[in-house]
């Protein structure tokens, strides 16, 4: 398999800005450290040829900038790694942005670190890294080079890939891969597993760490609402204060069911989550039950495609006959 | 054999007793500390002190101290509504002493900060409480990290100061009583303590000279505060390069909530059926909602709301507080923004010469 390098995309990049193709292109901007990525938009070779990165830091999903960069004139070149495709469609389905407005070079990717991750291997002094195959050896500044193992390391988003497939592009560089089951459900029938006090137990140290950022509503691109109910003062429900220290759970618990269906199960939640929480498994529980209870559906496989909560159908199990949670019990 | 003469009020505490020491701390007061998380995040966070417990060498807390002087929401008064009486209730109990043990020299001089925030007239008393009965065991920061930018705002951290300035060597705790308060608490301890002599002073030392030149060596050791103070709104406001900064900012409030010195919050009435909860809590100037008044949001965009976080702490702070910065280099910021912008960024933007094309 061809590997996708900086170069290459550099390559792409200029090559579609110079032709008129595109205006600009949305890209990871490189930064003091090696894993401080930071998304950006260029409108020229010159500076993508400075200040343009790639490698595996570069995790950050950009579909949901494409609303922002749809309102502007012009057409933007977008890198769309495997999980970002299915954000990229799901946001087609929702009417979110205007494809025409879009570029999408497609890369295959075999899974993307963590800053979180990778720092927590060297807490102090981490001064760069790099990727030899399963390798991942890091410089740090007081215990020498660290190596570690690629794998072993990535979070759980890539250690449990939904996909390597990227099922949105004008155009594929490199070979599209295919979709994949690497266990993504095993930590949801572990918690499933648990008796309901010691699986409220987990979620209540979990997410009592929450400081209400709201980091993961708002790279969620499932999370498009022009105003939040959270940031609507007439809601009744605007309360950044934590009231006692499991409050939390109602903010996660109602994104969690508002997302519903339409997650894509993209991970970026807990990627940017400061306090480390798993918000992911919220999500991935419900598509868990979706699955079970309508038949596998994944948001953004597809564009147009109608979500099971939307869609009603003859066959649909009745209510009682739902399959619920823990141990796959009938309620 | 000539006895080695005392010459540091400095005590010493063998690693194997610290445990004891620990124990000791919170008999005196509720002793909070940074402990390693047990679940998904095993990042050391402030913990309250219970035997057992194992104190985290981590660099730093991922949440700062500030939260012990300045909570993430607070009650402030209760009405209660009894016919056409309104009765206003205090919710304050009287605070006790606590030891806040570990903290690094950035978060000790946060709360000088803040204390020139909350302590200037009108002082506010729920937060002047609490400072005047936290005792404070500072740490010398022997592994800084590459994050670490604390000297750019002329911050020692091998002179952590508090009540008492900690060393931790491989073998030994090192306290020095900064304070009255720092050596009366020390007195109280001294079955687990021995004096220190002249091998122990050049042992701490050492430390210090080696602080300072893992200090140097650092990736942002050079990152300099030349184009910001008091001074400079004219030349920063209107700078084109803020939207380039703030373009990818996803609005959250990470930053604002990590930072040991961001101060702004929001106070609000809950209704509780029979009265009134009025409460505090942080609020983000990263929010559409932040200071938002009848009028309108008074900062439109998020370039704006974005501009205003580091304008704050590197212009209209030092402006109102005799030059100083508001933000001591801890770094938090950097390793939380889940775009990975951050003030360091800010800075060395701002630092840069603008090229031909305006752009960077």
């Amino acid at each position: 398999m061809q590997t996708i390098t900086r170069d290459i995309l550099l390559e792409k990049a200029a090559s579609l800005l110079a032709s008129g193709t595109v205006n600009r292109v949305l890209g990871w901007k490189k930064g003091e450290f090696i894993y401080d990525v930071t998304p950006a938009v260029f409108t020229n070779a010159e500076d993508m040829y400075r200040h343009f990165t790639f490698d595996c830091f570069c995790g950050a999903n950009f579909s949901k900038y494409l609303i922002k960069e749809t309102q502007k004139e012009g057409k933007v070149l977008v890198f769309l790694k495997p999980c970002d495709s299915y954000s990229f469609n799901q946001l087609l389905t929702e009417h979110r942005f205007d494809r025409e407005k879009v570029y999408a070079v497609g890369i295959p990717c075999d899974g993307m670190m963590d800053a979180s991750t990778v720092k927590a291997l060297a807490p102090e002094g981490l001064t760069g890294a790099e990727r030899n195959g399963d390798a991942l050896i890091l410089h740090t500044l007081y215990d020498g080079d660290v190596t570690v193992s690629y794998a072993d390391h990535l979070p759980d988003r890539c250690k449990h890939c939904k996909s390597k497939k990227v099922v949105a592009y004008d155009e594929m560089l490199g070979e599209n891969g295919e979709v994949t089951d690497a266990g993504r459900f095993d930590e949801v029938a572990a918690l499933e597993a648990m008796t309901e006090d010691e699986r409220f137990a987990f979620w209540q140290n979990e997410l009592s760490r929450c400081i209400r950022c709201n980091a993961c509503r708002d790279v969620c691109p499932a999370c498009t609402c022009e105003k939040c109910v959270f940031d609507n003062p007439g809601s009744g429900v605007e309360n950044k204060a934590i009231s006692d220290r499991f409050e939390e759970k109602l903010f996660h618990v109602i994104r969690a069911f508002h997302v519903a269906g339409r997650c894509t199960d993209c991970g970026e939640c807990s990627r940017v989550c400061p306090q480390n929480i798993p918000l992911h498994l919220l999500n991935r529980k419900f598509i868990y039950d979706i699955d079970r209870n309508y038949g596998d559906y994944m948001a953004g496989a597809e564009e147009g495609s109608r979500a099971p909560l939307v869609n009603y159908q003859i066959a649909d199990p009745e209510a009682g006959e739902v399959v619920s949670g823990a141990g796959g019990d009938k309620v | 054999m000539r006895e080695v003469m005392v010459i540091s009020m400095m005590k010493k505490c063998a690693k194997s007793n610290l445990t004891a020491l620990l124990h000791a701390l919170s008999v005196y007061a509720p002793l909070y500390l940074p402990v390693n998380g047990n679940g998904k995040d095993t990042r050391a966070k402030y913990t309250r002190y219970e035997d057992g417990m194992v104190y985290s060498t981590d660099l730093n807390t991922v949440r700062s101290a500030k939260d012990f002087f300045f909570p993430q929401t607070e009650n402030l008064v209760n009405f209660k509504v009894e016919g056409k009486n309104i009765e206003i209730i205090d919710p304050r109990t009287e605070e006790e002493d606590f030891i806040l043990f570990g903290v690094r020299a950035c978060d000790f001089k946060s709360f000088d900060v803040l204390d020139r925030v909350f302590l200037s007239e009108p002082v506010d008393s729920y937060y002047a409480s609490r400072r005047a009965h936290g005792i404070i065991f500072t740490m010398a920061c022997t592994r800084p990290a590459e994050t670490c930018f604390c000297t750019t705002f002329g911050i020692n951290p091998a002179e952590p100061a508090g009540d008492v300035s900690c060393y931790m060597t491989e073998a030994d705790l090192y306290l020095d009583a900064k304070t009255e308060r720092g050596e009366a608490i020390l007195a109280k301890l001294e079955d687990l303590l021995t004096d220190t002599d002249s091998t122990d002073i050049k042992t701490v030392e050492d430390q210090k000279t080696c602080i300072a030149s893992r200090m140097e060596k650092l990736p942002l050791a050079a990152l300099s505060t030349e184009k910001f103070g008091g001074d400079k709104l004219d030349t920063l406001f209107d700078d084109p390069r803020w939207e380039s900064l703030s373009e990818a900012c996803l609005a959250c409030g990470t930053c604002t909530y990590v930072c040991p010195t961001c101060q702004c919050y929001d106070i609000k009435d809950f209704n509780t059926g029979h009265g009134v909860c009025r409460f505090r809590y942080w609020d983000s100037c990263m929010y559409s909602e932040f200071t938002k008044m009848s009028a309108g949001q008074p900062r439109l965009t998020q370039m704006q709301r974005f501009r205003q976080r580091f304008m704050h702490k590197l212009v209209y702070y030092p402006a109102n507080n005799d030059g100083l910065f508001s933000c001591v280099g801890c770094g938090r910021c950097l390793a939380s923004c889940p775009i990975s912008m951050n003030i360091v960024k800010v800075m060395k933007t701002f630092s840069e010469e603008v090229s031909d094309n305006g752009s960077k």
